[in-house]
């Protein structure tokens, strides 16, 4: 399968202070990825980086096109759906309306109404709370709605960083069987962001561990989630 | 009683100038946190540019639209050109652009047209009607001309596509650039509407004030207390709050002249309007920061 993103030599700086010092990667069409690591390894900075959130040098390429230096916006124009670190919720506005924010570049009215009905397929809930103020919605809720809006964007690549975060058990599962699915049926391809590496490694395909802003090592989670060494030293389980 | 009623509706006939103004004000502090100082002169500056365009004989309802075009266009250029290229500039650098952009229209309109003042006809046709007595025909016409405009407004910020995104990307850039929207031009064209915006109301409040560079400096503050008053956060709050601070400044003055009549006791009258107003915004600054309608913002350090 081809590379849908392919990432080498990044670094990303934080004002004065590095955070990456040359990750590579690839993703492949179609797959899942995760990316894991301890607190401070680089792996929101990653994906900030791929969508210009941060000042980075080297190479991110997107079905074989440079994009890094595009302004955040125009990537998402690509087909990127970043599902921030702390759900990025539009608080003031309704449920309704943080979802017409996500299709507001797209112009095809009836695709735009299928994924609407796509989206309250997978997460019913968001469709009783349509009316409602976003930031009264539970952490869970929000989540779900996070992952929606980058839905309504039709992405190709879904960069979601830390979904399980701050969710009881259950609501994580749920979480975690839907974004199977959306992988699945509607095609997206995903670059996971995970601390909770036992759950990442049950979805995604392949695994890179970062630590301290380099990739130390990759493979299939199969081979990653059997070798103990990688397991006790960089995942914690 | 009949001079009560007079003043109430005479203060909301100002106050629907500073409900504009501080309309104005409010859209370009929600996207940007920036207070913009120039406001009023912007907005005497189109009023002048509607007189010029009156004198070479065009009508009233046709100068003030293209005005309006004109004075967003202004504002999105000077978004554009002027502040951009200052977005991660400390805020003190801002302010002093205000201010140099407040001399420099306030120059410019002195430099073109004069410094005396001019006479501003009111587009309102002079008829008399059911309460004539109590409030003019321009006076009318400011408050439904706002009203209008304010309704357009809202329409368009709730119901527009392009409204939702520019409420979406003042209220979170980040989720708004995620998002695919292009943040910085939301930004020019708030500042575009909010020039635009300024232009109505100078149009609107020239045939009052008479035209001359001076005319909109106790205006914005008026505008700047009704929008404190409202909640700087909170359009809708600083609409209302424009109309309160109009009423409130003429029955203050109506209430002090009535006690210097019983009592002889001179306290407060038309001469302290403009006080009325800094009074307004000293006391709600301590003691409700965020305004009526306004909600706190708990901000991490």
């Amino acid at each position: 399968m081809a590379a849908l993103l392919e990432v080498d030599g990044l670094k990303a700086y934080y004002g004065q202070t590095q955070a990456l010092h040359g990750v590579s990667f690839a993703l492949e069409q179609g797959g899942i990825t995760t990316l894991l690591g301890a607190n401070g390894a680089g792996k929101t900075t990653t994906l900030r980086a791929i969508c210009n959130m941060v000042h980075t040098e080297g190479s991110i390429r997107l079905d074989g096109k440079p994009i890094n230096g595009r302004a955040t916006e125009e990537v998402v124009r690509l087909g990127v759906g970043h599902v921030p670190e702390g759900r990025g919720t539009f608080t003031d506005l309704s449920v309704d309306e943080n979802l017409r924010v996500a299709s507001y570049t797209r112009r095809d009215k009836a695709a735009i109404e299928r994924d609407r009905d796509m989206v309250y397929e997978y997460f019913p809930i968001l469709k009783e709370r349509l009316a409602q103020q976003a930031g009264t919605l539970s952490g869970g809720e929000q989540q779900m709605l996070a992952i929606s809006r980058a839905l309504m964007l039709a992405p190709r690549l879904m960069l979601l960083d830390e979904p399980s975060f701050g969710l009881a058990p259950l609501i994580v599962q749920e979480i975690f069987r839907i974004m199977r699915r959306i992988n699945a049926e509607a095609k997206v391809s995903m670059l996971l962001v995970e601390q909770n590496a036992a759950l990442a490694l049950e979805l995604a395909d392949h695994a890179y561990v970062l630590e301290t802003g380099r990739v130390v090592m990759s493979g299939k989670s199969s081979t990653v989630k059997s070798d103990e060494a990688i397991r006790k030293s960089y995942l914690g389980y | 009683m009949e001079q009560l009623i007079q003043q109430i509706a005479s203060g909301l006939a100002n106050g629907a100038i500073y409900a504009c103004l501080a309309l104005a004000l409010v859209m370009i502090f929600v996207s940007t946190d920036h207070i913009n100082f120039a406001q009023g002169e912007l907005a005497m500056f189109s009023a002048y540019l509607v007189w010029q365009v009156l004198q070479w004989g065009v009508n009233f309802w046709i100068a003030l639209p293209l005005v309006a075009l004109a004075s967003f266009l202004i504002g999105v250029g000077i978004e554009r050109v002027i502040l951009r290229p200052l977005h991660s500039a400390p805020i003190l650098s801002v302010v002093v652009v205000f201010i140099g952009l407040l001399a420099i229209f306030h120059s410019l309109a002195g430099a073109i047209w004069g410094h005396t003042i001019k006479e501003f006809a009111s587009p309102f046709p002079k008829v008399t009607f059911w309460g004539s007595g109590y409030i003019g025909p321009h006076q009318i016409g400011m408050i439904i001309v706002t009203v209008l405009l304010l309704l357009a407004l809202f329409a368009f910020f709730r119901f527009t596509p392009l409204g939702l995104a520019m409420r979406a990307a003042a209220q979170n850039p980040v989720s708004a650039r995620l998002a695919g929207i292009r943040v910085d031009w939301m930004l020019a064209l708030g500042w575009g509407l909010a020039a635009a915006i300024g232009a109505v109301a100078g149009a609107l409040v020239a045939p009052a004030v008479y035209l001359e560079p001076n005319m909109m400096a106790s205006i914005l503050l008026y505008g700047f207390a009704g929008a404190l008053v409202g909640g700087i956060s909170s359009p809708g709050g600083a609409v209302a709050g424009g109309f309160i601070v109009g009423v409130l400044e003429n029955l203050i003055a109506y209430f002090g002249n009535l006690l210097e009549k019983v009592s002889g006791l001179y306290l407060i009258g038309n001469g302290e309007k403009l006080s009325v107003a800094l009074i307004i915004v000293i006391t709600v600054l301590t003691l409700k920061p965020s305004g009526l309608f306004g909600h706190v913002t708990v901000k991490r350090v």
